[in-house]
């Protein structure tokens, strides 16, 4: 396999979101506003190329029996660094985030790449694996959170699209909106892959 | 009187799955049949309860006392990954047929962010020690409900007619964005 294929699996033919449909708790938790979306993505891409690369590093001198104790470690390291990096320089977007910026700790995306991928391959694949799942990632809760936004509150990255009476459905902003508008993203995207053969 | 209104607000008002969006793999997951999705339940009350307790005491007598609060996500983490080893190793030995009806349920709660989850939001809310195992019971009991009303659920559709493109996952989040719809019915019970 080509390096540029390591990138690319995580974007379309693998996408953590729409097609193993891991990490749904961020997903439809941080998904009230494009940026949100766009914050919780990038954190999450962080975290997942540097415990990639890290964890490819390490991978002859983990234990096999107590890997996933060793993975869990590494990720908690980084997704520290997170949280005190965003608390001291984006105060606003911490704030909407909340209790979901630790909890990164416990996405499966970035446990399951560490187990299936990162302890398996050398450190540049493991690098670029990282980055394309975590882009993956974040350009499908990006385009999820703009949905939302928009049918909510009739806007895309704060930019408003709609008339100022227009009335928005505000369902689509809470919960229930974001269990409905996901489940009908997936769906879109499964008649896609189907029908494109991705 | 507190604790009343912390358990209603964590069992239907900010119920856990279709209010907060924690712990929705297993949500997703194990709600195929009634019966895992209480066993699954059962467990995550086990947990959940047990997980709070330890980790308030490491909250208050380790991270504090050393001001190393920022420490918290990696040590609630591995507390809580170490627990659901040792409470493992205990019910195998102590008590086999809980084991046999838990068991196979054990080891997934470590990656149920619901767990770490509910652990940082006590410490967060400055609950005491009392308050923040009621309070996670009361949201493990509120999980176990929306999975089995999730499983029941399911397991009628299974009979049901519906476009093949929406069969899985898609059909799946339907059903939880409507039981979400109605548990919004609960909002302003509790001021």
């Amino acid at each position: 396999m080509s390096n540029l294929k390591f990138f690319t699996n995580g974007l379309i033919k693998e996408n953590p979101t729409f097609v193993l449909v891991l990490g749904t708790c961020p997903t439809l938790a941080v998904t009230t506003a494009a940026m949100n979306g766009l914050g919780m993505g990038a954190a999450t891409t962080f975290v997942l190329v540097f415990s990639n690369v890290l964890i490819a590093m390490l991978k002859n001198f983990i234990p096999d029996k107590v890997r996933i104790a060793a993975f869990i470690v590494v990720i908690a390291t980084f997704v520290t660094i997170v949280d005190l990096v965003m608390k001291a320089f984006t105060p606003d977007l911490y704030k909407t985030l909340g209790i979901f910026i630790p909890l990164i700790v416990v996405n499966c995306i970035i446990l399951g790449r560490a187990e299936a991928f990162a302890q398996k391959n050398k450190v540049f694949p493991a690098l670029l694996d990282g980055l394309g799942m975590g882009l993956g990632f974040t350009l499908a809760i990006t385009l999820l959170a703009s949905v939302r936004e928009l049918l909510g509150n009739g806007s895309v990255f704060d930019i408003s699209l709609v008339s100022e009476n227009a009335k928005t459905i505000l369902i689509f902003i809470l919960p229930p909106g974001a269990f409905i508008t996901y489940g009908y993203m997936i769906a879109v995207v499964n008649r896609l892959k189907a029908k494109y053969n991705l | 009187m507190e604790f009343i209104s912390i358990i209603i607000i964590a069992l239907l008002v900010n119920n856990v799955v279709l209010a907060q969006f924690l712990g929705i793999c297993p949500f997703l997951g194990v709600s195929n049949k009634v019966e895992t999705a209480a066993g699954m339940g059962a467990a995550v009350v086990f947990v959940m309860s047990l997980a709070n307790l330890v980790t308030f005491l490491v909250n208050a007598y380790i991270l504090i006392p050393l001001d190393i609060e920022f420490m918290q996500t990696i040590s609630f983490i591995f507390v809580i990954a170490s627990l659901v080893q040792v409470v493992e190793i205990i019910l195998k030995k102590t008590a086999p047929s809980l084991y046999q009806a838990l068991g196979i349920y054990l080891p997934l709660i470590t990656t149920n962010c619901a767990v770490l989850g509910i652990a940082l939001l006590a410490v967060q809310k400055d609950y005491n020690l009392i308050m923040s195992v009621v309070y996670a019971a009361a949201t493990a009991v509120g999980f176990t409900l929306a999975m089995v009303l999730m499983a029941g659920i399911r397991e009628h559709m299974e009979m049901v007619g519906y476009p093949k493109g929406m069969k899985g996952f898609p059909m799946s989040l339907l059903i939880a964005g409507l039981l979400s719809l109605a548990f919004m019915g609960f909002s302003g019970m509790v001021k």
